[in-house]
């Protein structure tokens, strides 16, 4: 593999295909990769990105097509062979195991037979070389997000590989975060190296990528030189057409609005080895407003969501109101008869029984608070009522499926949290708490999501939305606060809300420190 | 002086069986598979033991038969669980169910044989140190295995590069599959490793502990050696120990029972059953260290995508 | 060689339906290789096995007979196995109903009547229950496995028969064999057909129960909780119900079954406690729950199915010298088998030979396992 001339092309797919089912989800894809180049692969949720890139590093294996390596024909058979030919991948569901070390996690990757403690000094070095300190010994279970990508990357790169595949990185990252590792990458392809990034944010695909390839429905659409296009324009071209904007019409008269969610000294103990506590939260949404939580995955937002639905009710009574009542000693059932409705972060699982028809679905969350409705004497369910209202949910939704009442996991992410949130939204709740209301939906869904999120505040509603996409929240909350190892920030008016502002909170650092480190940069 | 060291002795010969069945799982578990068969494999192991060496006349290859016929055994869990992807309960105990049936039947004719007993391995020479000589260099040639087995787990998980793989797919098979690790044939190995072990400490039951062929002769050491996996928190060195904790039980209960002691003997023989009861109430009772412990991925099916 | 597993998009209703009877006739091929490895014509061990124990009036009542249990004591345990809740223990909780529902007629002989036999089945439905909280309470209380401690807890039962027919219940006048005084006849569960067999109400209640717990489960809001908790559990917690209140709801559920199986079998087919009062009911309904897809009405075919092993195992002892153990065979392998061939239903399957690596340029060539 030493052979090569210059400026040639390191990688080469042609026509390469990848058929699940009755769904193509890669059809005869074509990309270039340049050495030394960024190149970004845009796509929205569902494009065929993550499915390319896994052939790419063989875990998938390909119903058709070529791959090219320096010139060379090669099958990509095992996520083995990938690496010996020079192929690094840093996965955006990371590869790595809670129990073990970080050097540990390291050696994994690597074929040599070095002992454990070579390995470690190796990565320490590396790590520090880069700019990415890293402590081998700690256990990855302990450690956050943002330290878990630098395991990830580290690993790649003490494999020395020529191209580095990026898997949605920043989607885990304050904005901080992500410019130092911006850094990196460019110190990368000064060494010459090439790097294939993968991202829906476009953004930041305009500012570090050379060129893209863009992907559409599993097809590839275009190439263009995002430093030549606009945001808008990639836009178009990833989603095929222009997405409606959201719309927020400011909100009135706030201050005065009746408070109907009220977190009071909100604290809980961590319940598993690996889970944060919160510490002392305070929070008040009131009628007609939609408050946002940003932060980095993992700072204890899926225990903060627990603690208000009342899926683990509290001891103190008074940490969660509700309307006006105590509702902390009360669970999930309780909560929602209050007026009350919750959204998870997971869809299949948590939010919805993957085998179970969607109509069984709509029972999840509703058998309490129209036990009259759908459930009938002495505990019998009836079937007609819960197929006619989930009937109405799927068309005031526009959920999309193949059947007329599939199971949930049939249907694509985006259809079924359209109708996750369309079935609270059918109860009219006074109080929604909604956790990653778009993770994982494409365009369209996410802005219908949005703007029906915004309608519900509008209409007298109190709207909660936890989210790790700031996009997201500028686009629909009125207030931002920030949750950071657990305990909550005050919520930052829009007005004064910005990147810096939220990211740096996102980072940990005090309220206090804003404006100084604000001036220096 | 004696009595006791024949005391010990025979709680070492319970303990061996114990500990040898406890050591495989313990190895399958750390992989992440839970094989609920180990009565069934252990029963298997004790028949074609006793068969091969009944009919042979050679204990060794009565030996080698239990383990082999353990090995065998565990294979057709390995191919429903790990090729098929089936319910790793319902399969282990569907394991159990047809060993004990297949023993039953495979033994008919066994049943009332005097069967070939291993002779003990007695090291020159060390035997006469007092006291502690003849427990530990006096001993069946099995007893000598399960230490050494108990050593060589011990230094294979923590101490080289495939025990570190094989505990990286029990924490998560998902993440070693992306890797490149090949999950399925790892498991397919310590399955194998821990049927192995199974049926030898069945041979041992058959050969050493008691060399006859009784039906279901087995008696729950199975789910106790499953137990003392967890008990103790997947940890080799306290396989040890809980496997000679509950020898003594065994042979304590036996004792009482020959001293006649007024109590009801079927309360005395179901001691080491609420004994087990016990010790894992003790020991689950901390979530959170439990949940420290358990390989995270135990249980789970595995599929890759294709 | 190796198999490949490619998940369906959605579960297939055809293998759904055929997988049990595909998995019978796999038992049959193997047990035909089994029958022939003894030194016995599989055709002629088969019609002795199978057709024979059935082929007359009485000998469908033993089939009832053996069958009611096994249908009483599987439904029960659909429910826990459907809300992902592993009760192996049922063995036990047979014995202890059967114990409990004795209280009356061996320690109150002299009370007879109507009330009887409906009390002695009430106490016997207690005691299981209340012997199947044991695990529910260490799962729930202190995160204890309940399989293994379900199990345990056969053993001590056991033991626990054991002793009571050999000491304190043990009949002064039985010549000091272990077993209690016969029941008089106010605690026998009558025959439902005297005139043409043995089988008695025993075999009704078993349909009973199947034809309840169906509706239970298809039809009612708590066989939907089961559900969702056995298969997704934090969606049932999401839906508020709750995981430690369902652990005790299984449990006890299949434990009042297999206790009114259990003092069925005793005051039906025995009529007095006996050491042992169970040719392994309580195990083989493992195998009858899954046969029947954990569904009440399929079990209860599967419960005909499996009675008809036990009773072809008594019948090729006496005809063939086979053991009787073959028996266990037979239901081991179907259990096998039907787990196998459950794996259609979500899967299909590929078989891979000894692929030939696809170029010469790969440095190592990757193995197949």
């Amino acid at each position: 593999m030493s052979a090569n001339q210059d400026g040639a092309n390191l990688l080469e797919v042609r026509g390469l295909t990848k058929i699940f089912g009755t769904l193509t989800a890669c059809d005869h894809i074509d990309l270039d990769v340049a050495k030394g180049e960024i190149h970004a692969l845009l796509g929205e949720n569902g494009a065929g990105k993550s499915t390319l890139v896994k052939m790419l590093f063989g875990t998938l294996e390909p119903n058709s097509g070529e791959i090219l390596w320096n010139g060379q024909a090669v099958t990509i058979t095992s996520p083995g062979f990938a690496k010996k030919l020079g192929i690094g991948m840093v996965f955006q569901h990371f590869s790595l195991f809670e129990a073990l070390t970080a050097a540990e996690n390291i050696a994994l990757s690597l074929d040599d037979g070095s002992p454990i403690s070579t390995i470690a000094a190796k990565a320490r070095a590396l790590s520090y070389s880069y700019g990415l300190p890293l402590d081998p010994q700690s256990l990855v279970g302990d450690l956050s997000v943002g330290e878990r990508q630098r395991i990830e990357i580290i690993r790649c790169l003490l494999q020395t590989p020529q191209l580095i595949i990026l898997d949605e990185p920043t989607s885990v990252l304050t904005p901080q975060e992500a410019d130092k590792l911006f850094e990196t990458l460019e110190r990368l392809r000064s060494e010459g190296k090439s790097i294939l990034y993968i991202s829906h944010r476009l953004e930041e695909v305009k500012r570090i990528c050379d060129r893209a390839t863009v992907l559409r429905h599993g097809k590839v659409v275009g190439h263009c030189n995002p430093r030549e296009e606009t945001a808008a324009s990639l836009a178009r071209m990833m989603v095929g057409n222009d997405v409606q904007a959201v719309v927020r019409a400011p909100a009135r008269g706030i201050e005065t609005a009746q408070p109907l969610l009220e977190i009071r000294a909100l604290s809980r103990k961590p319940a598993t080895p690996f889970s944060i506590p919160l510490r002392n939260i305070n929070l008040t949404v009131r009628a007609g407003e939609v408050i946002g939580i940003a932060g980095v995955a993992g700072n204890g937002q899926g225990e903060f969501f627990e603690s208000v639905s009342g899926e683990v009710p509290q001891q103190d009574a008074a940490s969660v109101r509700i309307r006006g009542k105590d509702a902390g000693g009360l669970g999930i059932t309780g909560r929602r008869l209050m007026g009350a409705a919750f959204v998870p972060e997971e869809r299949l699982g948590h939010g919805a029984a993957p085998r179970m028809k969607l109509s069984e679905n709509l029972l999840l969350s509703r058998h309490a608070t129209d036990g009259k409705v759908f459930v009938g004497a002495g505990g019998m369910v009836k079937s007609d009522a819960i197929y006619a209202a989930s009937q109405r949910i799927i068309e005031a939704m526009d959920v999309r499926k193949s059947a007329p009442d599939p199971e949930a996991a049939a249907l694509s992410g985006g259809n079924l949290q359209k109708f996750i949130v369309g079935r609270e939204l059918d109860r009219r709740p006074d109080v929604m708490v909604v956790n990653q209301p778009t993770w994982g939906v494409d365009a369209g869904a996410a802005a219908h999501i949005r703007q029906t999120l915004i309608g519900l505040a509008r209409s007298g509603s109190a709207v909660l939305v936890i989210s790790q996409d700031l996009d997201e929240l500028f686009e629909i909350s009125d207030a931002i606060a920030v949750m950071h190892n657990g305990v909550l920030s005050k919520p930052l008016p829009i007005a004064e809300a910005t990147f810096e502002k939220v990211g740096l909170l996102m980072g940990g650092a005090e309220p206090g420190h804003v404006e100084h480190v604000l001036e220096t940069s | 002086m004696d009595i006791t060291v024949n005391i010990l002795l025979t709680i070492a010969t319970a303990a061996t069986p114990l500990l040898i069945a406890a050591i495989g799982e313990l190895v399958v578990e750390r992989s992440g598979v839970l094989n609920l068969g180990v009565e069934g494999m252990m029963i298997m192991g004790a028949v074609g033991g006793f068969g091969a060496g009944y009919l042979t006349g050679s204990p060794w290859i009565g030996l080698l038969a239990a383990i082999a016929l353990g090995a065998v055994f565990s294979l057709l869990f390995a191919v429903m669980t790990l090729s098929l992807a089936t319910n790793q309960v319902a399969t282990g105990l569907s394991l159990t169910l047809l060993g004990l049936g297949l023993s039953g039947m495979m033994g008919t004719s066994f049943v009332g044989q005097p069967g070939a007993r291993l002779p003990n391995l007695d090291i020159p020479g060390l035997t006469a140190i007092p006291v502690v000589g003849r427990l530990l260099f006096g001993q069946d040639p099995i007893f000598y295995i399960s230490i050494a087995l108990t050593a060589a787990v011990m230094w294979f998980l923590f101490k080289t590069r495939t025990g570190l793989t094989l505990r990286s797919i029990g924490d998560s098979h998902t993440s070693a599959h992306a890797l490149g690790i090949h999950v399925i044939r790892y498991r397919y190995l310590a399955v194998i490793f821990g049927g192995a072990c199974a049926g030898l400490a069945g041979g041992h039951l058959s050969l050493v502990y008691t060399p006859q062929w009784v039906e279901n002769m087995t008696a729950g050491r199975g789910w106790i050696a499953l137990a003392l996996v967890v008990f103790a928190s997947w940890r080799p060195w306290r396989v040890l120990a809980g496997a000679y904790i509950f020898g003594a039980v065994w042979i304590g209960q036996l004792h009482a029972q020959a001293f006649g002691i007024p109590v009801p003997s079927q309360l005395l023989s179901s001691l080491p059953y609420l004994a087990t009861i016990v010790v894992l109430v003790l020991i689950s009772r901390n979530k959170r260290l439990t949940m420290m412990n358990t390989p995270a991925s135990l249980g789970q099916p595995f599929v890759p995508d294709r | 060689m190796r198999l490949e597993l490619i998940k369906r998009p959605q579960r297939s209703m055809l293998f759904s339906a055929l997988s049990p009877f595909i998995a019978f006739m796999l038992t049959i091929i193997a047990g035909a290789i089994l029958f022939a490895l003894l030194g016995v014509n599989p055709l002629k061990a088969f019609q002795i096995y199978f057709i024979e124990p059935v082929s007359q009036v009485w000998q469908l009542h033993e089939l009832a007979i053996k069958a009611a249990p096994l249908i009483l004591i599987g439904v029960g345990l659909s429910v826990c196995y459907r809300a992902n809740i592993w009760n192996i223990g049922a063995e036990g909780q047979f014995i202890l109903g059967g114990i409990v529902g004795s209280i009356i007629p061996v320690l109150f002989p002299q009370f007879e009547g109507p009330l009887v036999l409906p009390l002695m089945l009430l106490f016997g439905m207690v005691g299981g229950a209340a012997y199947a909280t044991v695990p529910a309470l260490l799962k729930t209380r202190f995160n204890t496995n309940e399989i293994l401690t379900s199990l345990m807890l056969v053993y001590v039962a056991q033991l626990f028969l054991d002793w009571l027919v050999r000491g304190p219940w043990r009949d002064p006048k039985g010549f000091n064999f272990p077993q209690t005084i016969q029941f008089n006849d106010s605690a026998i569960l009558p025959e439902l057909m005297p005139a043409s067999g043995r089988a008695n109400w025993g075999f009704v209640f078993a349909l009973v129960a199947a034809v309840l717990v169906w509706i239970l489960m298809s039809r009612m809001l708590k066989g939907f909780e089961v559900r969702v908790l056995g298969s997704s559990p934090r969606a049932g917690r999401f839906a508020g119900f709750g995981i430690n209140r369902m652990v005790f709801f299984a449990f006890m559920l299949s434990g009042a079954l297999a206790g009114l199986a259990g003092i069925s079998e005793v005051s039906g087919a025995i009529g007095q406690l006996q050491p042992v009062i169970s040719p392994g009911y309580g195990f083989t309904a493992i195998i009858v729950a899954f046969l029947g897809r954990l569904n009440p009405l399929g079990i209860v075919a599967a419960g005909l199915v499996l009675a008809l092993t036990y009773l072809g195992g008594e019948a090729v002892q006496s005809a063939l010298g086979i053991s009787d153990k073959v028996a266990r065979v037979f239901q081991g392998m179907l259990l096998f088998f039907v787990l196998g061939c459950d794996t259609l239903i979500h899967y299909r399957i590929r078989l891979i030979g000894f692929a030939t690596p696809k170029l010469e340029a790969a440095p190592k060539l990757e193995e197949v396992h």
